[in-house]
């Protein structure tokens, strides 16, 4: 296949969006290790984060060299979404925010793999990985939403709170031309509806704009939190320009 | 009754044969296994922090998979040890109360702490070193769960041991800051990691009955002299130094002479005054607190679900 400079870059953005939400998310759940409520969670959620970091190392090595890219760039470099940098707040809050990137992660992977798009190979390996999370996230939605009163609370509550980050997820992703994004924000929803309605929690009403405006991210401008995550994640690389590790 | 009892056990030790769950043991020997077992098992719970604190500074992608990994991986050899000292009649959620509230103890090594990178990669080569040496030994114990267990722990621990020398060895051809941190690395390490194996014999009043019952198979002391033996012609390589001024070949014995580790530093750090005591266990009750009603929540939901089940069934 030949490919003309315009949509080298092109495929060089798409491969930023992708892998920096899998570098992202991989890191905030990287900081639960040791503090997870049950052995068993300090066992998935690392499981997790590693198929992540995986699936974002592919995607990086399309566009560069991974390190560079994950450790030189500044704040205003990243093309992650918001949703995956939000603090991991309790652990109704991680399991809201998997739900919301793994469900979505899902419909997106499982169309491009069966699309003949540059990112096929990639997606059809990380579409079982990301069944395999939404599930986890799924049967935690169930226990926490349907659990106790305080753990209906705390996941409301989460759901609330990391709602407005989840219109971004559908704003269309230059170079991903085979996904039909009005048509997976409709099945995201339903899927989602369901499974906080089995969960006996409501779905919320507000908007879904993010921090700035939906696409945000996308575009570098990111909340607050993300550049104390990326100051720890950064500092020891940058402290030793050159070295290899 | 008990006297055939103790017969047929002593045989079955005395044969090098495995006791199995079911099988009559002395009341000694079951407490004694559910203790170092426990206490295996949380040293691998606690040993997720010291390593945990790097995943997220980690400096490059392929260590930071590599680190998620092994915290992973120790996670996991948490849960086996607990499921080999529930065959013997513990409780898990008891065993965690007894961490928690300083009743059972886990490895002293733990309660240093991790100043720079290098120390992920000094721990994986001393510490996992050091496991290695006391746990291929366990393969053999008389308790078939926890040498299972071991089986399986010792194949993942030597892939660590590996990977954390590996990571010195880059680190050792890199820039001379990445050398420095090595060698301090080691430096802060070395006696941390001698002491793992325990007090010297002399003063290892348990140790005798553990022989005996064939729980454990070999000395501390011996244990201590086989990692020596091992770890020296490694630092060669690697190229960096002991710090030991007393440490040199006896061809005589064909062992290493070594310097006495500080075992009042052992003494205090054992009974909780070491660098990082107070933090480890802080760290591991404030998990389990704030844990608290992430896990009542899923008790009462399968409470729930059961119950619809059982309606479901009548209509």
């Amino acid at each position: 296949m030949t490919t003309t400079p315009a949509a080298e870059t092109v495929r060089t953005a798409a491969a930023l969006a992708l892998g920096d939400d899998a570098l992202v998310l991989s890191h905030r759940l990287g900081e639960w290790a040791g503090h997870a409520p049950v052995l068993e969670e300090e066992v998935a959620l690392a499981n997790i984060a590693l198929d992540l970091l995986g699936q974002a190392r592919v995607l990086l090595s399309t566009a560069g060299d991974e390190d560079e890219l994950a450790f030189l760039r500044e704040e205003r470099a990243f093309r992650n979404c918001q949703l995956v940098e939000q603090p991991n707040g309790d652990f109704a809050h991680t399991i809201a925010r998997q739900l919301f990137f793994s469900t979505y992660q899902h419909l997106l992977h499982d169309r491009l793999a069966s699309g003949d798009g540059p990112f096929a190979p990639l997606a059809g390996k990380a579409v079982k990985e990301a069944a395999y999370h939404r599930d986890h996230a799924e049967q935690w939605t169930l226990r926490l939403g349907d659990g106790t009163d305080e753990s209906h609370g705390r996941t409301q509550r989460a759901v609330d709170a990391l709602w407005r980050y989840t219109g971004e997820l559908f704003q269309p992703v230059e170079g991903l031309d085979e996904v039909d994004w009005a048509g997976l924000e409709r099945t995201w929803l339903e899927l989602v509806t369901d499974v906080l309605g089995r969960a006996t929690l409501t779905v919320p009403e507000g908007p879904r704009t993010g921090a700035w405006s939906a696409g945000a991210g996308r575009q570098g401008l990111h909340t607050e939190p993300f550049g104390r995550m990326i100051a720890e994640m950064q500092h020891l690389h940058r402290s030793h320009p050159g070295a290899t590790w | 009754m008990t006297e055939q009892l103790q017969e047929h056990f002593d045989a079955t030790i005395s044969r090098d044969q495995r006791i199995e769950p079911r099988d009559w043991m002395p009341d000694g020997y079951r407490k004694t296994l559910i203790r170092q077992i426990a206490q295996h098992a949380h040293s691998e719970i606690i040993g997720m922090q010291p390593e945990g604190e790097w995943i997220t500074r980690a400096p490059s992608l392929r260590r930071k998979a590599i680190l998620f990994a092994k915290v992973q991986d120790e996670a996991g050899h948490g849960l086996y040890l607990y499921s080999a000292a529930e065959t013997l009649g513990a409780d898990r959620a008891d065993l965690t109360n007894r961490l928690i509230e300083g009743r059972q103890k886990y490895s002293s090594i733990f309660n240093y702490p991790t100043l720079s990178f290098a120390d992920v990669g000094v721990i994986g080569w001393f510490v996992d070193g050091a496991a290695i040496c006391n746990q291929v030994p366990l393969c053999r114990s008389s308790y078939g769960p926890y040498a299972r267990a071991m089986v399986r722990i010792c194949k993942e621990e030597s892939f660590h041991q590996r990977q954390g020398y590996e990571l010195l060895m880059t680190m050792m051809r890199g820039t001379e800051a990445q050398r420095e941190m090595v060698q301090d690395a080691v430096n802060r390490w070395w006696w941390p990691s001698l002491m793992m194996f325990g007090p010297p014999d002399d003063a290892s009043p348990n140790s005798a009955q553990s022989m005996a019952w064939k729980i454990k198979r070999h000395s501390n002391d011996e244990l201590r002299r086989r990692f020596v033996d091992m770890t020296v012609p490694q630092a060669e390589k690697l190229g960096v130094t002991l710090p030991d001024p007393e440490l040199r070949w006896n061809a005589e014995r064909g062992h290493h002479d070594f310097g006495t580790p500080d075992w009042d530093e052992l003494m205090r750090v054992i009974k909780g005054d070491g660098p990082c005591n107070d933090q480890r266990m802080e760290r591991r009750r404030s998990a389990h607190e704030e844990g608290a009603w992430v896990r009542e929540a899923a008790t009462v939901h399968a409470a729930k679900q059961a119950a619809r089940e059982r309606k479901g069934a009548v209509a």
